[in-house]
């Protein structure tokens, strides 16, 4: 059963002639992770507020089609109900911060104060959270006083610690330090693992690659490609259309036009490319010798 | 222009001990990467090249200046900094505004001040945008923003912190682009970065920090080839690196042409 299904979603800023998205197909299975990519201004921001109800609600501007998530229909649920339903990380985490908040552990605490959540498993909830994320040893610190990283974290933790059905994540992970994000992604596919629904919006074709169910790739407001993570990030029109690609797979396309990459499909992850590369290629010194 | 520090020492006023004794040449004309773990201290000693923050012990110096003797306005004419949150940074009603805010204000002549922008505008690929509010735009364009408002104010020194945060491959070649043009100008500059990849590319020294110290500092190639070092302060090396070591490279390679010419080597091709 899909939980988020959007039926042809077209949707226009207020004050703007392009719509951000159009004609955009989507549905997302129970516990799937599915990672969105694209270039600046292809969409990935406005299709995350389209999940997580800030589309239209907040946005206004003019939404076409339809927008089914848990449950719930965009053109009769409120903002307040999508919350409770869906967690959205926003892209710039200098503004997640709630300003209401002393400590980092309270700033954290607090959706789960708002929806009465008893104080003991509150505590638990947190402190589970905390530590998944990195951030136990900031517990005591102000949420203000931290720095790029340290913030992102705490705002990628405010809301994984509400467990929501649905998981939107705008780019969680782009002040991270390199292997910080690699575990990001890492307790991201654990949680979808367990029932969580999961999309996120990323750079990190590396990691996409390794740890996502599915990739969508957005190109000026429409869905051009939907398929598995290799399907996708070797897919020839990415390059047409400028998407990064990871250096494994631009450096076996490279190698296959020089005979040193053999096999029929290019590598996306670390582990591929190494065994793809480790192949004795073509024109093997071996082969040459045997032809003379 | 040089940049030297002596045994720096910073402790916020909430105790946090965010930098403990960094000493480092910048020599004129150098491009250096700073890289490290979250909360290393990065952002933290770019503050203090341009007076933002004064050391609780040790010592800046900016070519000979040392910052303690010197306002941030006399070190705006020699230090530029990209914050690293550019919503800090930008205060203007149009992106003209913004990118001409910086040349103005250090006194620079009309003719100069309109050249350096536009030249700016052109560089980040902002000429359409230039009566745009910076707060109409997304973060990543914002970013850009931040990035021609200091490169107009044409210091010899650069600070960049985390320029391409959330950029996509082609803004990113754009950003490498312009260090690139700064670079045959001479400017010092210094890049925060946690993208591996693009500290790889387009850095020669790297700097890695760790808890508020430098871990490493040397050529590109030796400091991202220690990986266990490296992982201490959650850094991975870039992607063609690992790939060279999974193969059992002997060298350090770091981008795709020393990768693919030690593949040729390997099958002596
Ligand atoms: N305004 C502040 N007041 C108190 N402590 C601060 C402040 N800003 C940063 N810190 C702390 O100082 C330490 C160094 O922070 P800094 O911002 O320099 O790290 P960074 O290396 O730039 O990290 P990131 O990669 O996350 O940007 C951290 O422990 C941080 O929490
Ligand atoms: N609040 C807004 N008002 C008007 N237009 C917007 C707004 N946010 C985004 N847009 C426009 O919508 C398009 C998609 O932007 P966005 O969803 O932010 O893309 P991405 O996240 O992929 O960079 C862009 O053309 C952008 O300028
Ligand atoms: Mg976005
Ligand atoms: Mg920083």
């Amino acid at each position: 059963m899909a939980i988020v299904n959007l039926h042809n979603v077209t949707y226009k800023y207020p004050l703007t002639e392009t719509p951000a998205l159009q004609n955009v197909n989507l549905r997302v299975k129970e516990g799937e992770f599915v990672a969105i990519i694209g270039r600046n201004g292809a969409g990935k921001s406005t299709l995350c507020y389209t999940l997580a109800g800030f589309v239209p609600h907040f946005f206004k501007g003019e939404l076409t089609g339809s927008v089914e998530v848990a449950g719930m229909d965009a053109s009769k649920s409120h903002l307040h109900e999508w919350v409770l339903n869906v967690g959205l990380v926003f892209q710039n985490p200098f503004n997640q911060i709630s300003g209401a908040k002393y400590t980092v552990f309270e700033e954290i605490a607090f959706g789960l104060e708002n929806i009465g959540v008893p104080r003991d498993e509150m505590k638990v909830r947190v402190e589970e959270a905390m530590r998944l994320t990195g951030i136990s040893d900031l517990a005591d610190r102000s949420p203000y006083s931290l720095s790029g990283g340290q913030q992102q974290r705490v705002a990628l933790t405010s809301i994984l610690v509400m467990q929501p059905k649905v998981l939107v994540l705008d780019e969680p992970t782009s002040q991270l330090d390199p292997i910080g994000a690699r575990e990001v992604f890492g307790v991201i596919r654990t949680m979808a693992e367990q029932g969580m629904t999961v999309v996120l919006a990323e750079h990190k074709v590396e990691w996409i690659a390794r740890f996502a169910d599915r990739v969508v790739a957005l190109h000026e407001g429409k869905i051009i490609l939907d398929g598995t993570p290799r399907e996708v990030l070797t897919s020839d029109l990415l390059l047409d259309k400028g998407f990064g690609i990871s250096r494994y797979t631009s450096a076996a396309r490279k190698a296959r036009e020089l005979g040193l990459w053999r096999q029929e499909q290019l590598p996306v992850t670390l582990e591929e490319a190494a065994e793809g590369f480790a192949l004795t290629p073509n024109a093997s010194p071996k082969r040459r010798c045997e032809s003379k | 222009m040089r940049i030297e520090i002596k045994d720096l020492h910073f402790t916020y006023p909430s105790g946090v001990q965010a930098l403990r004794g960094i000493s480092l040449t910048i020599e004129s004309g150098e491009q250096v990467a700073i890289i490290g773990q979250n909360g290393a201290g990065k952002t933290t000693l770019a503050r203090h090249l341009n007076g933002l923050l004064q050391p609780t012990s040790g010592e800046v110096r900016i070519g000979y200046w040392d910052t303690r003797r010197y306002s941030t306005a006399k070190l705006a004419a020699r230090v530029g900094y990209v914050f690293q949150n550019p919503d800090e940074q930008l205060f203007s009603r149009d992106v003209h505004m913004e990118v001409a805010f910086g040349p103005k204000n250090l006194g620079y002549p009309k003719e100069r001040v309109e050249a350096l922008v536009s030249e700016a505008l052109e560089m980040t690929d902002l000429l359409q945008k230039r009566e745009t509010n910076p707060y109409d735009l997304s973060p990543t364009w914002r970013k850009m923003v931040a990035i021609a408002s200091v490169i107009a104010m044409d210091t010899p020194i650069v600070i960049f912190d985390e320029p391409t945060t959330g950029q996509d491959a082609a803004t990113i070649e754009r950003i490498a682009n312009v260090i690139r043009v700064l670079r045959e100008r001479g400017k010092t500059i210094l890049t925060i970065t946690h993208d591996m990849d693009f500290c790889a590319e387009n850095f020669e020294r790297v700097i890695v920090m760790s808890q508020g110290q430098v871990l490493l500092d040397g050529k590109a190639n030796d400091v991202l080839g220690q990986e266990e070092i490296l992982a201490t302060t959650y850094v991975e090396p870039p992607q063609l690196t690992r790939l060279g070591k999974r193969l059992g490279f002997k060298e350090t390679v770091r981008n795709e042409e020393e990768f693919l010419t030690a593949l040729q080597k390997r099958w002596r091709i």
